[in-house]
């Protein structure tokens, strides 16, 4: 690994053993030292990034719980004997698991085993000289060469001169350089382009700094979702997210106390264009943001613009409908009131959800419902939504009486009703109608079981004007990432590296003046690539040809 | 006015396809000069006159006015590798016809992107229309710094079969653009993906020819005559890795400036979607390719078939993943 990365002989397999040698044995230390040089051999690191390409592909083919945890459901459920075969070797957990891991740690060890030695390799060679000039210039892949006869050469010119005229002018094109004298004559020996190895050199780093950062950050941050309806708070602690997703190394003083309420919710859709006709074209949470003891502000949040408070990134990830419906229990008492956020199913925003009213007499209630933002009615008779605004809102309900199940103590999905236990009252094979309503209805439930309410929240909205009848709600993802910054920062780093070491050429320039024995000079120019340098032969040529006019001039 | 620009964005790409024939058609028949002109010398020694005779008109055809027949000959068989044997009429041509196809292929995107409003790359239709466009446009700017003509075939073809399939079957009306698009990322992003691709598709061509040549030269293809006539195995490499580098910074640039959206949009910059995931393999095989270039053994052959596998994985992702594959890059209206 002493030569730069991208020279041909960086870093060749050795040459095969002559059959018939016997090779000495190699100790414990001596085997360590084998296996240490096949890691960090450049073949060792092509074979690794090629294996990380292909290990990557089975986390596109199947659901990851990373990033699609349903759709691993949803595979369990379609595929229930492959399913934990394919869960065994971790296929829905690739970039975790344990073969995935395997290939980028040994990655990331085969580049510390190259780019350590290199770095000692490449600070000694920004201290050191040019090298001496080899002896037969024209030797070299790029040479040219002139003579001056002693009538073409000026009185005050000879070899000394020249050099040094090639010295300042090599110099003053960014070059090291070093005066040699041989038995043929004086030269100067030139190196430019050690930002390319460099670079390279910081490149690779940055790429194990980007590793480290992303490990770290994954730690110390968390993500988190909530929905919050329209007038509703949400206020920064563990228990009053939805879900939330610590890092392994989280503590709860990490959370900063604040406290955020949603006071709109503004979506824009088509109107102009018949063919998008009703395509969303802006969605905006408005927000009131305080922290303790603090005023209030105000700000949007909107798709690709999320908010930047409290320590945390704040994203409007969805949003949808939040009925407001109040039931009273057979006694005439108000059982339940809230708006339910229900959750979109189309792009028209035909949305369910579920009630339960745990607190009704003489039996609780619960209801699954639809709610259509504009109603319609297919040929088949059923409804369903034809634009996401309220136009012409219709929640349908079916009812149920029983027992919710709720003092088991088992975790229910709140966007879905398990009906074990529980008499159907309306709707279904209930034999009543299901409950249709629009808002500012109430309907009463069979066998004087109480009534429902679809609550309007514009009340004094003129007739038909529904636009605001119905509370929407906005589905906020809040992260908090505190390694973010340090990735940008090696990403950029890594950037630079890469682009200073694709791109500047490293090269050794050697100019030699030769006096010959008649009198007059021969002027030889040889350069040498060290690494990509397509354009060597150019800069020879042009080095031969400034070198030449202020030799003359 | 959408709807005019709309439909004369069509008219534009439609006749840009019908010209591409065109320029695919004398790009092939430019092939079959070059195989005629660089007939080996041996076997000239044993033609019989008629063929000879052939060969002087096809020869003589090519040449400039003032350059007979045998001078073609000759230059062809003396500087086979540099790839400047110029005055082919149909080469010629076809280049003018490539870029007369490439300026009605802009203006549709020009007039497509005016009816959208935004940028002209939001759905697939849009892509393909913008991505053939610009491989189209890499080819004729590398001109100005090496005559790549040779790969005309290769980039008409490729360039007519995107903007084909991408206008023929993803066609689709003109709609707005949905709030998880209103970015300037999607202008950033995409734009420099697109660059990428175009670039890594040349080199791949590039690799093509190599590969062919590398047989050629080792005297196990004879039949390609055309070969002959383009620069030698070692050029053709060193040729691709130079395209290939620019389109690996480009691909870094897509990556980062994808992250830095998808952290604006989704909240995570890096969440292993299908998406990311290919882009992530192409970005792994370039590097590879890279490495294989500085690498005694992996130079030549390997690394140029590194480089194919690549671009087939660039296009495995155009086309495969993005319609088969779920993850949260849709493209509306697909």
């Amino acid at each position: 690994m002493s030569r730069p990365f991208d020279h041909i002989d960086g870093s060749g397999p050795q040459a095969p053993p002559e059959p018939g040698i016997t090779q000495p044995k190699l100790g414990i230390l001596g085997y360590a030292r084998f296996f240490w040089r096949q890691l960090t051999s450049m073949r060792t690191a092509i074979v690794l990034l090629l294996f990380l390409a292909i290990a990557a592909i089975p986390g596109s083919m199947w659901p990851q719980r990373s990033s699609d945890p349903n759709g691993v459901i949803q595979f369990y459920a379609n595929n229930p004997t492959l399913a934990p075969v394919l869960d065994r070797i971790q296929l829905f957990d690739v970039y975790t698991s344990v073969w995935f891991s395997a290939i980028y740690l040994l990655l990331f060890l085969s580049l510390i085993g190259c780019v350590l030695p290199r770095t000692l390799h490449h600070v000694r060679a920004l201290r050191t000289k040019p090298p001496r000039t080899p002896i037969r210039l024209e030797r070299l892949a790029v040479f040219q060469s002139t003579t001056l006869t002693k009538s073409e050469l000026p009185a005050e010119l000879n070899a000394a001169t020249t050099i040094e005229a090639a010295r300042a002018q090599l110099r003053a094109s960014g070059y090291r350089v070093a005066l040699f004298e041989d038995a043929k004559g004086l030269s100067v020996s030139a190196e430019r382009g050690y930002l390319r190895e460099t670079g390279n050199l910081v490149f690779h780093t940055a790429l194990i700094g980007v590793l480290v950062a992303v490990g770290l950050g994954g730690g110390f941050g968390y993500t988190g979702q909530k929905v919050v309806v329209e007038g509703q708070s949400f206020v920064n602690i563990k228990g009053a997210y939805d879900s939330f997703t610590p890092g392994r190394f989280f503590t709860d003083a990490a959370l900063q106390p604040y406290r955020l309420t949603l006071d709109e919710f503004d979506a824009v859709y088509e109107e102009q264009s018949l063919r998008a006709y009703g395509q969303p074209i802006d969605y905006t949470a408005h927000v009131t943001t305080w922290l303790p003891g603090g005023k209030g502000t105000k700000s949007t949040i909107k798709v690709n613009d999320p908010l930047a408070f409290g320590g945390n990134q704040i994203y409007l990830l969805g949003n949808g409908y939040a009925p407001k419906v109040t039931v009273r229990d057979g006694k005439g008492n108000i059982a339940f009131t809230a708006s339910v956020p229900f959750l979109p199913q189309d792009a028209n925003l035909t949305s369910t959800g579920v009630i339960r009213v745990p607190d009704a007499l003489p039996e609780q209630l619960a209801f699954r419902g639809f709610f259509y933002p504009t109603a319609g009615q297919l040929s088949s008779g059923a409804l369903t939504s034809i634009h996401p605004d309220l136009r012409n809102p219709v929640l349908t309900l079916f009812a149920y009486s029983g027992d919710l199940g709720l003092d088991s103590g088992i975790p229910q999905n709140v966007y879905a009703l398990d009906p074990k236990g529980l008499t159907q009252i309306a709707g279904g094979d209930s034999g009543v109608a299901a409950i249709e309503l629009q808002p500012g209805q109430t309907v009463d439930l069979p066998d004087g079981l109480g009534s429902v309410t679809f609550d309007t929240v514009s009340p004094d909205a003129a007739e038909g004007d529904w636009s605001h009848s119905v509370p929407r709600f906005a589905s906020l993802d809040i992260h908090h990432d505190p390694a973010q910054g340090w990735v940008l920062l090696f990403v950029i780093l890594g950037v630079l590296g890469l682009l200073s070491s694709l791109f500047i050429p490293r090269r050794r320039v050697w100019v030699k003046a030769v006096e010959l024995p008649k009198g007059g000079l021969r002027l030889e120019y040889a350069g040498l690539a060290r690494g990509e340098d397509p354009g060597l032969d150019g800069a020879v040529a042009a080095i031969a040809e400034r070198h030449a006019l202020s030799v003359k001039a | 006015m959408s709807e005019t620009f709309a439909s004369y964005a069509l008219v534009a790409i439609y006749s840009a396809m019908a010209v591409y024939v065109l320029a695919f058609v004398f790009f092939t028949l430019d092939l079959a000069q070059r195989s005629a002109a660089n007939q080996k010398p041996k076997g000239e020694a044993k033609v019989d006159v008629a063929s000879r005779a052939t060969i002087g008109v096809v020869a003589g055809q090519n040449a400039t006015a003032e350059r007979g027949a045998v001078g073609v000959l000759e230059r062809d068989r003396i500087a086979p590798s540099d790839g400047r044997t110029g005055g082919r009429r149909m080469e010629r041509v076809a280049f003018a016809l490539t870029a007369l196809a490439w300026i009605l292929h802009v203006a549709g995107a020009l007039f497509r992107g005016l009816a959208d409003g935004h940028v002209p790359w939001s759905n697939m239709f849009e892509f393909s229309l913008v991505s053939s466009g610009i491989v189209v446009g890499v080819f004729l700017f590398l001109q100005f710094w090496q005559d790549l003509r040779f790969l005309g075939t290769y980039i008409t073809g490729f360039a007519l079969v995107v903007l084909g399939v991408g206008t023929v079957n993803f066609y689709v009306p003109v709609t707005p653009l949905p709030p998880a698009l209103q970015s300037y990322w999607l202008v950033i992003h995409v734009f420099v993906a697109t660059l990428g691709t175009a670039f890594f598709g040349v080199g791949a061509g590039l690799s093509i020819v190599q590969l062919l040549q590398t047989r050629r030269e080792a005297n196990r293809l004879a039949g390609l005559r055309f070969l002959g006539t383009m620069p030698g195995a070692e050029k053709l490499e060193n040729l691709a890795y130079r395209v290939i580098v620019v389109g690996f910074v480009f691909w870094t640039f897509t990556l980062i400036a994808g992250s830095i959206w998808a952290e604006r949009a989704w909240g995570r910059y890096w969440g292993w979607d299908t998406k990311e995931v290919w882009t992530f393999i192409i970005w792994v095989l370039f590097a590879g390719y890279i490495h294989a270039r500085a690498t005694r053994g992996w130079r030549g052959t390997r690394s140029a078939w590194l480089a194919l596998i690549g671009f087939g994985a660039v296009a495995f992702n155009y086309t495969i993943v993005n319609l088969f594959f779920k993850g949260l890059h849709v493209y509306s209206g697909l």
